[in-house]
């Protein structure tokens, strides 16, 4: 709902034509970058690793940035993840419940830099898929799934609404039921 | 109720909850969109829907529960209405103001005089 950091953007390459190969094979790619500049090298790191290709006998075709068809609905996403840690290379796969996608893949970043101190460069997006609630794997989102789903606001603080009306001290101890 | 931000003051309907710190918020006129529960106050208000409405279905609940009318009635709806008529007075309308509360005040004391002066 609003400023993403990654965004989400289809990217399709190809390899130059050659004499040897009038129309090379067209290749395309969804990732996630900050911007389409990045975006752009990216596909070639992945095409690069994939096909042998490389930016400087290659094209790029179009590049479009891929929005949330839905946002107003709650999905579940899972998302599959390789990232480098301290000692290697692990795959892992994290789930989570957002209205969008690139929503969850900036949930997936945050999670990922607090939990296992991987930054953002080190994590590669291999796949996200929005999975149906009764294939979730994961207990902290198996817990949502509850069309009658309560829950108390333990603990409830209210801000004043404006920075304005912020004071250090207060007459009174501040009510935080509900 | 938003009770933060730019939307302070609105009146939202919680449609569904995405998970521990947002739910899923809408109102006849916005889209329909994620908040925290940071940002929202709970009213006694209640809306009958079922988990997910449509936009007309929510209009429709709205409407039965009459819910504008209630919070405008409701002594906490009524503060923010004064509130924000305060905040958006001219400096004439702040010196009427200050000129009726100066002569509510004479009536008060003058009533008041009268009564002392009756026990006395």
């Amino acid at each position: 709902m609003g400023n993403f950091r990654f965004h989400q953007y289809q990217v399709v390459g190809r390899a130059l034509p050659t004499a040897t190969d009038e129309q090379p094979k067209i290749y395309r790619m969804k990732l996630w970058a900050t911007n389409e500049v990045r975006a752009k090298s990216k596909f070639w790191y992945f095409l690069r690793k994939l096909k042998k290709v490389k930016k400087s006998h290659g094209q790029i075709l179009a590049i479009n940035e891929i929005f949330e068809k839905k946002p107003t609905t709650i999905k579940n996403y899972g998302i599959w993840v390789r990232y480098q840690s301290r000692t290697g290379y692990h795959n892992m796969y994290k789930e989570y419940r957002d209205t969008t996608l690139n929503g969850a893949v900036e949930q997936m970043y945050d999670e990922m830099a607090s939990r296992h101190r991987v930054r953002a460069p080190c994590i590669q997006i291999i796949k996200t898929a929005t999975v149906h609630s009764k294939l979730c794997k994961r207990e902290n989102t198996k817990q949502f799934h509850d069309s009658t789903i309560k829950f108390p606001l333990t603990h409830h603080k209210i801000r004043p609404p404006t920075r304005k009306l912020k004071t250090t001290y207060k007459a009174s101890r501040p009510n935080t039921f509900v | 109720m938003v009770n933060y931000g730019p939307s302070y003051g609105k009146l939202v309907v919680i449609v569904d909850v995405i998970d521990q710190n947002r739910a899923l918020v809408d109102s006849p006129d916005m889209v329909r969109g994620a908040m925290n529960f940071k940002r929202l106050s709970l009213t006694d208000l209640k809306v009958d829907i079922p988990r997910m409405p449509k936009k007309n279905q929510l209009a429709a609940a709205i409407e039965s529960a009459d819910v504008y009318n209630k919070w405008a009635n409701s002594s906490w709806g009524r503060k923010l209405i004064v509130q924000k008529k305060r905040a958006s007075l001219n400096d004439f309308e702040r010196f009427k103001v200050m000129v009726a509360r100066v002569k509510r005040g004479a009536l008060v004391k003058r009533e008041l005089a009268k009564l002392k002066k009756e026990k006395a």
